[in-house]
């Protein structure tokens, strides 16, 4: 990290933002924390208050360091893996779909059940993934969230809502 | 030795022929999602978690067991086969195992592998049924400074220690403890962080958030720069060795695993040291130096033990402390709190038959391993050709069912996408995920030793530091923080022979 870089490097200049970002939460954490009343009592001399307090104050720092090391030009390494070619850039299109179908799930789980929202999480997914088949890709997320609803809600009690298909099901 | 009857009690539980059935699905499916691509064994855990929720705390830990092995023997089948290891621990196992695969070797590069993992790991778990017990011993007479201390270990163990940069580690640490701080203390009752949102006075479930920071931000990250032609898989027929394949493995899986399991059992420890040492070891006791670089069995069989064996040594510490030390463990041990069992020194008095369940359970799970996959390696080839989109289409979708499932309320499946957002960023920019999931899971635990600690010292802060073990373990905290600036004065050796992660 602290070699000489002897090329001129373009820097990384959006991690600067990751040092907002860290700064954001340390200011965050400090007003909610004094916000809190302070209760002490002879079993809990410290009260809730000063972990919060010293943990923004140690966020505070690492920003700072963060901003010292990016100037001094340290980068943090994306990380790579099976199916990632980091010679792109962020695709944001799929990025996000897929948030869209997350958002969908979310929203639709309740009211219209997991069998329903399941299906558009997967079958949005897929699509947003780049996926174009969309009868067959329709038909495996059916299948995907009826098996999943069946073994796990039916078979297995887990907390999965039936929602507008109750009764059906 | 009462170890060993506990052993033999914990087998006598667990084999039924339903549980068995239990050890069997599970390292099936551990294995069959720990072979997809990108998918590592703490994201297989995490995305199995809801399998077990139905069951009750032994048989999910028998199923657990299973799932365990699975995920991790899976993860270095992909690596063998297509070379791009999804974790930092299956890397070295790539760099020859891929280049055996490509000579037409992946059948003896996968055995060296099954069988390697199975020795490792069978040793691995028999250390761990005599060192915990008495590393829960010493874990008793230890007060809350005491417990302070070896959890500020951990944190700065991860930090510090694991990652390739201090101050980025250092950031998923503090993200992690505010994460921990979120929901009402519980000493006093007093809303933290909770932003009036009511659901979140129970705080944030570690579970949403390993879900969301391994399988949703891994799956979004994959997303932004998925291959559009997927990489080439390497057709595989059913795994054997030659008597000279035998002869070249047996004393590197037996070296890996002496160098793996210490790693492990360390709360800074971690697989990717040990496998490294195990590889470069090799490399230079074997009789072919030559043939590494272009596959040399060794180089698989030595860092596939480590690796395995260094995994079994993280759950000394989880069990007997309740201290993970690797991603895995820290998933696993969230998922042992949401049976409500907090592992620990406590664990061992109170439920000693499923801890030791467990442990039987450790041992029939690798042996399913090793008889499963010698005849399955060419079904779980196949796996790696799973089109992408419906492979991370599966992944948001049992992620987010594995989250709801949780507690039922929409709001985790937000607090998800949340997290996995973070989780993206964080892979953005190359912070480590690991100290976060250590500081959600131990900041609030670390939390409470201090208070306690400040309350028997009537708020003197003094208090925080005493106990047996405490002063040396801050020594040794001092040392890893320091470590930059003493290495320029005790060591002079070149930094650089260290192997290129990319292989």
């Amino acid at each position: 990290m602290t070699q000489d870089r002897v090329h001129v490097h373009v820097r990384d200049r959006k991690q600067y933002g990751v040092c907002a970002f860290l700064a954001i939460v340390a200011v965050l954490v400090i007003v909610d924390a004094s916000r809190i009343h302070h209760v002490a009592s002879s079993n809990d001399p410290i009260g809730p208050k000063p972990v919060p307090i010293v943990l923004g104050a140690l966020l505070l720092v690492v920003a700072a360091l963060y901003a010292l090391d990016v100037t001094r030009g340290g980068e943090g390494e994306a990380e790579a893996g099976e199916d990632i070619d980091l010679t792109h850039p962020i695709d944001w299109r799929t990025v996000l779909l897929l948030i869209a179908a997350f958002a969908v799930n979310a929203a639709l789980i309740d009211p219209l059940g997991w069998v329903i929202s399941g299906s558009l999480l997967f079958w949005g997914s897929a699509f947003a993934l780049g996926s174009r088949h969309h009868v067959r890709n329709l038909l495996i997320a059916v299948a995907l969230s009826l098996v999943t609803f069946y073994t796990f809600a039916i078979g297995l009690g887990v907390n999965l809502p039936a929602g507008v298909l109750q009764g059906i099901l | 030795m009462d170890n060993l009857t506990n052993l033999m009690n914990g087998f006598g539980d667990v084999l039924t022929p339903m549980n068995l059935l239990l050890a069997l699905i599970g390292v099936t499916i551990g294995t069959a999602v720990g072979v997809l691509p990108g998918i590592g064994p703490a994201m297989t855990v995490a995305l199995l978690l809801p399998v077990t929720y139905g069951m009750d705390p032994t048989q999910a830990f028998i199923m657990f067991a299973g799932i365990f092995y699975g995920g991790m023997y899976g993860g270095s089948t992909t690596s063998i086969l297509l070379n791009t290891p999804g974790e930092s621990s299956s890397v070295v196992t790539a760099i020859e195992g891929n280049k055996m695969a490509k000579a037409g070797r992946a059948a003896q590069a996968l055995a060296t592998a099954a069988i390697g993992s199975f020795v490792a790991g069978t040793i691995g778990t028999l250390l761990l049924a005599l060192l915990a017990p008495q590393v829960v011993k010493f874990a008793i007479s230890l007060g809350a400074p005491d417990y302070l201390a070896i959890m500020v270990l951990a944190f700065v163990g991860a930090s510090a220690v694991l990652g390739s940069s201090r101050v980025r580690g250092f950031a998923a640490l503090l993200l992690g403890l505010v994460i921990g701080l979120v929901g009402l203390d519980r000493v006093t009752g007093q809303q933290r962080l909770t932003l009036g949102i009511p659901q979140l006075a129970d705080g944030i479930d570690v579970v949403v958030v390993a879900v969301g920071i391994f399988a949703v931000g891994e799956a979004l990250w994959v997303a932004a720069h998925l291959r559009r032609k997927s990489a080439e898989v390497i057709p595989v027929g059913q795994p054997w060795m030659g008597r000279s394949d035998w002869k070249r493995s047996w004393k590197p899986w037996l070296r890996g695993t002496a160098f793996g399991f210490p790693f492990g059992a360390l709360p800074a420890g971690g697989a990717e040291i040990p496998t490294f040492l195990s590889y470069a070891t090799e490399k230079k006791l074997s009789k072919h130096p030559e043939e590494f670089g272009n596959g040399a069995i060794e180089g698989v069989a030595g860092p596939e033990a480590a690796n395995n064996a260094s995994a079994a040594g993280t759950l000394v510490p989880m069990l007997a402390l309740g201290l993970p030390t690797n991603a895995t463990s820290a998933v696993m041990l969230a998922a042992f709190t949401s049976y409500g069992i907090q592992p620990g020194p406590l664990l061992f008095q109170r439920e000693s038959k499923l801890v030791w369940a467990l442990i039987a359970s450790l041992f029939i799970g690798n042996t399913l391993l090793l008889l499963l996959n010698l005849p399955l390696a060419p079904a779980w080839a196949k796996l790696l050709q799973i089109p992408r989109p419906y492979l991370y289409a599966g992944i948001l979708f049992f992620a987010s069912m594995g989250a709801y499932a949780v507690n039922g309320q929409p709001l985790d499946l937000l607090l998800l996408l949340v997290l996995g957002l973070l989780g993206f960023g964080m892979r953005r920019f190359g912070l480590p995920v690991l100290p976060l999931i250590i500081g959600v899971i131990l900041g609030p635990i670390a939390e409470r030793q201090a208070r306690i600690a400040l309350q028997l010292s009537n708020g003197d802060l003094s208090g925080l530091v005493g106990g047996p073990v405490s002063y040396e373990i801050y020594l040794i905290i001092l040392v890893l923080i320091g470590w930059p600036l003493l290495r320029r004065y005790v060591v002079r050796r070149p930094q650089d022979r260290h192997l290129s992660p990319t292989g």
